[in-house]
């Protein structure tokens, strides 16, 4: 007998009903952003999902318009999914295992943006460059 | 170990910027399960952080709870141990042996007197004395005692260290206590499981550096974060269970489906953990996921509590007046359900959030 005699079926992914249970909590989030300016985030870790369903998530949301990678102790992969406001972002650590993996509700991830330390610190090597070479 | 150095300043100083910072609290924040909002609330308590001193004491155990640790996955066990803590006693994984051994445990009890963390796996066998148990000619009992005089709380990690364990299971030949039967006069945190879901104990020890106190806990004094939800309020093959569909054997037609395997003994209605949504093995599944029910390994007893494979006597939520409720309100089981899951989430949630402001009140 081979591995594929052992006869498996996979249940339909769309039938079991945790995904639509997101969808609901996904369009509340962006009714908000859209009504008052919300921005608001799921940690899908913390869902239960069926092997299927998380990538049945992914198709049902799709991709947008833009994607982004950070280079940041690991990577970061952080995209628009097909209705926009709606990212999915997903944190590496370096060993590249999944350390969060989340759906963020807003108009720029908060993430994508410049922090004001990191800008400080470029300024001052930007400076120390220039007086360098004067 | 520089004392007075703050996390953040350690991880400026090796060039790391804020953006990855943020990233790093992020993941604290799932890794706690706090609500993901409150990554810039932990950024700004973790920036003042100092490393705390872990003593770890493995007493009548199998290493399967340090097993657990090292084999953790997020934020590498390298990272927290090395950067967010100072380990300054555990006899597995330390390199010193003997005498050179004992003396970094007193050392680190001394210098750190009432400000260290004391983590204890294993139980603590007290019959004929203590003798079935003891580490470098000292029983398991007096070691105990000693060093949970100087520590600011303690972490009783695995089911045997929290409620005794399988040292415990009848007829307990070695007279097994958990740490709670012992010590009475600092606080604990049980983290039970056998063995211990790895970032449920990091997690605890992320906090405690975070907020500097430990989490809020349940009345077996479990972190309420990963305790507070049964293994069935999160389990995805919930959706079945309340539609009555139920494997009734590992190769039957449902086993297959991947139906709820309640009818097979599985004890997750009444087992409080986290595994069903931290998962194991980095995220690559849990048991039921495997098509084994939850045997209960993070409650008391769970070891004298009956057959694996019997299923528990009575259903833990009405399924009736569930998908009543569906059909009065038009909609599929699944939806009632997720309205049930939800309002029980948003319970959690908000005894959670109020936790996590309560601490930084305190900060
Ligand atoms: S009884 Fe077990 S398999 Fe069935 S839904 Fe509950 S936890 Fe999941």
């Amino acid at each position: 007998m081979s591995i594929q005699d052992i006869q498996i079926k996979v249940a339909d992914a769309h039938s079991i009903g945790n995904i639509n249970a997101i969808l609901n909590e996904i369009a509340t989030h962006l009714g908000n952003l859209v009504a008052r300016g919300d921005n608001a985030l799921i940690d899908l870790k913390s869902l239960p999902f069926s092997p299927d369903e998380y990538e049945g998530l992914r198709a049902m949301l799709g991709r947008g318009e833009v994607t982004a990678r950070l280079d940041s102790i690991g990577d970061s992969e952080i995209y628009e999914t097909h209705f926009p406001g709606v990212w999915w972002v997903t944190h590496y650590n370096v060993e590249g295992d999944i350390v969060a993996d989340l759906i963020e509700i807003a108009d720029v991830p908060a993430i994508l943006h410049s922090q004001w330390e990191d800008v400080r610190t470029g300024l001052g090597r930007l400076r120390n460059i220039l007086s360098q070479s004067e | 170990m520089s004392e007075h150095e703050t996390l953040e300043q350690r991880l400026s100083e090796q060039g790391v910027s804020r953006r990855a910072f943020l990233k790093f609290c992020a993941a604290l924040a799932t890794m706690m399960a706090l609500p993901p909002s409150s990554a810039s609330a932990i950024a700004a308590a973790l920036s003042q952080a100092k490393r705390p001193s872990v003593i770890w004491l493995s007493f009548q155990e199998c290493t399967g709870c340090t097993e657990s640790l090292t084999r953790s996955h997020s934020p590498t066990l390298e990272s927290l141990i090395f950067d967010m803590i100072s380990l300054d006693y555990h006899h597995t994984l330390q390199a010193a042996s003997g005498h050179a051994a004992e003396q970094a445990r007193d050392d680190a009890m001394k210098a750190f007197y009432g400000k260290y963390l004391l983590l204890v796996d294993g139980s603590i066998p007290l019959k004929d004395g203590g003798v079935y148990s003891t580490i470098a000619g000292r029983t398991n009992l007096d070691m105990l005692e000693e060093a949970a005089k100087g520590a600011a709380a303690i972490v009783a990690v695995g089911s045997c260290a929290a409620f005794g364990g399988l040292p415990n299971a009848q007829p307990n030949p070695t007279g097994a206590v958990a740490v709670s039967d012992i010590i009475k006069d600092k606080p604990i945190v049980n983290i039970s499981g056998c063995p211990p879901i790895p970032a449920v104990i990091t997690g605890v020890l992320a906090h405690y550096l975070t907020f500097g106190e430990l989490p809020a806990l349940d009345e077996l004094g479990r972190p309420k974060a990963f305790y507070g939800e049964t293994i069935h309020d999160r389990c995805y093959r919930r959706p079945f269970y309340d539609q009555g569909k139920f494997a009734k054997t590992f190769d039957d037609e449902g086993a297959r489906n991947g139906w709820c395997l309640y009818e097979l003994g599985c004890k997750g209605p009444t087992t409080h953990n986290a595994c069903a949504t931290t998962k194991w093995n980095g995220g690559a599944g849990f048991p039921i996921e495997a098509g084994h029910g939850c045997i209960g390994c993070s409650e008391p007893k769970f070891w004298d509590a009956g057959s694996f494979y019997t299923p528990l006597s009575a259903p833990a939520a009405d399924v009736a007046s569930i998908s009543q409720a569906a059909a009065v309100a038009g909609a599929g089981a699944a939806l009632a359900l997720s309205a049930t899951d939800r309002a029980k989430r948003q319970q959690v949630q908000q005894s959670r959030e109020k936790l996590t402001l309560e601490d930084l009140k305190g900060n």
